[in-house]
């Protein structure tokens, strides 16, 4: 019988983080929830001007989004660290980076997608106009991404230890600072009619720059978490 | 060339001895040239044309922010070593580092407020160099935290050392980016923070005190390491002949 | 020397000082923690000596 090939394995892994995350929706749904009450406690604090609330959508819209997905982080390892199926993937003989980047995917479809999928209603509540929608997604798109990849290191390293989960948040926020800077100046270029190329391409770069680098990260630092 | 010094640094009993002979070495040069800096800061330097006599704070802010990217550098290059080559000794650098350039870090926040104050009129402003400083200090922060909450030695190295190589290839985007999105709002804060025009006059003491900081780091690096040493070693043979 | 000039620092005297003032004292925390935490190590380590040596 033939051996599992590295494509197989990644998309089983893939497929199977998504049937677990999505049999329990409360999952998938807090990290959206989540965004959205944030997003509501900003006019609540400040001003119901839709005028005013503009100025400050695209800063607002990124760091709920960010919040969220941290939120969403937690669920990354833990349920496969307790069961036990992370040792067997450490042991399958597959390349754990590998392992790694499909189990980013399915954590960004599970919870990054949906967040970008919502935005433009809650962009649309903060005054933001259509123009501005498209770049808002493609921006929290990335951002997310960027989110999954390096959280996925904060998460590999803090396997299984007490408070990991605030932990977690202190270790993953500064190295997410650079993503949140040029993204959310993308959004607030896009708010007020300006194209915001600039930001856009480096928010993907270091997008493409973490999905390289964190898998490494994340292989040697469930290696340590598990051995 | 044979490399057994450098094998022989790595082994623990001889490394302690080392770190003792060159404490002192580090410590008391260090102690002169941060004296004779601080007289040449205070005393010697002329006031500033801008800035008159507060630009002094200089001579204690630029050291520190050296210093604190200094020791996370030497910080994550240690650790790195340690992962790599597995040499405990490296991870000691590392841990053994950390709280002295996190101290660095907060100082260089403190001394710049203070320095802005009365030169913007208010004790904290969003500028470029005190933003990526504060990230630092988060940087540092984070590290020790995983560190403290992991309980097995091994693994806490280990998972540290990831984390610190993960900061330092992170540090020049952060870096940059901060920069970038102070440079967005030119009107608000034009800092002049760390930047009066210098003659040899007021630059000498400036360079006596980096130099007198980066040997007090050594100095203090020493003695933390022997300490470090003793206490991974706990039940090594050599520690009885060493330390009775 | 203008003592009274000097210590007023140009008006700056109360961000001067502080700094320095501050500065100092972390730097000699830095060395007394140091040279504690050594201390420490070392009497634990004696202790556990001892106690291995006078328990066998």
């Amino acid at each position: 019988m033939p051996a599992t090939t590295v494509w197989q394995a990644m998309s089983l892994t893939y497929q199977r983080d998504l049937v677990l995350a999505f049999r329990r929706w409360e999952q998938v749904a807090q990290p959206v929830v989540f965004f959205l009450m944030v997003t509501t406690l900003v006019p609540l604090a400040l001003s119901p001007e839709l005028n005013e609330l503009r100025q400050i959508a695209g800063g607002v819209l990124w760091i709920a989004a960010l919040l969220a997905a941290l939120l969403g982080l937690e669920f990354l390892y833990r349920a496969d660290h307790a069961d036990g199926t992370l040792e067997q993937m450490l042991l399958s003989g597959q390349p754990l980076a590998l392992l790694a980047i499909a189990k980013t995917a399915a954590h960004w479809t599970a919870c990054g997608l949906p967040l970008v999928l919502v935005s433009p209603l809650l962009a649309v509540s903060l005054g933001v106009l259509p123009g501005a929608l498209g770049t808002l997604m493609l921006s929290l798109a990335l951002g997310t991404g960027i989110l999954s990849a390096l959280g996925a290191v904060g998460a590999a390293l803090t396997l299984g230890l007490r408070r990991g989960n605030l932990l977690l948040s202190l270790l993953v926020l500064p190295l997410t600072m650079p993503a949140l800077i040029f993204g959310a100046r993308a959004v607030d270029m896009a708010v007020h009619g300006e194209v915001a190329r600039g930001p856009m391409l480096l928010l993907a770069a270091m997008c493409v720059l973490s999905l390289t680098l964190a898998p490494l990260a994340v292989s040697a630092a469930l290696r340590i978490s598990l051995e | 060339m044979t490399w057994t010094w450098f094998h022989k640094l790595a082994s623990p009993p001889h490394f302690y001895r080392i770190a003792g002979r060159l404490a002192p070495w580090f410590g008391w040069p260090a102690f002169l040239l941060i004296v004779v800096g601080l007289y040449g800061g205070l005393v010697l330097a002329p006031a500033d044309y801008q800035q008159g006599e507060g630009f002094r704070i200089l001579y204690v802010h630029a050291p520190s922010a050296w210093l604190s990217m200094f020791v996370y550098a030497t910080m994550a290059i240690a650790a790195g070593i340690g992962l790599v080559w597995r040499i405990k000794l490296a991870h000691a650098v590392a841990a053994a580092a950390a709280p002295v350039g996190a101290w660095f870090a907060f100082l260089a926040l403190a001394t710049g407020s203070m320095w802005g104050k009365p030169m913007w009129g208010t004790w904290w402003v969003w500028d470029a160099r005190l933003t990526s400083e504060l990230i630092l200090l988060f940087l540092y922060m984070g590290f020790i935290a995983l560190r403290a909450s992991i309980d097995e030695r091994e693994r806490a190295d280990r998972a540290g050392a990831v984390l610190a190589l993960v900061g330092i290839v992170n540090l020049p985007i952060i870096h940059y980016s901060v920069y970038w999105w102070n440079t967005l709002h030119q009107g608000s804060t034009i800092t002049k923070i760390g930047k009066p025009s210098i003659t040899f006059d007021m630059l000498w003491p400036l360079l006596a005190m980096m130099f007198g900081f980066t040997l007090y780091f050594g100095a203090v690096l020493m003695t933390r390491l022997r300490a470090e040493v003793i206490r991974r070693e706990r039940d090594a043979s050599w520690l009885r002949g060493e330390l009775a | 020397m203008n003592w009274s000039g000097f210590l007023a620092m140009g008006g700056y005297a109360a961000y001067v000082w502080p700094s320095f003032g501050l500065t100092l004292i972390v730097l000699i925390h830095n060395v007394w923690a140091a040279r504690r935490l050594h201390e420490s190590a070392r009497n634990e380590a004696l202790r556990r000596i001892d106690s291995a040596g006078s328990g066998s």
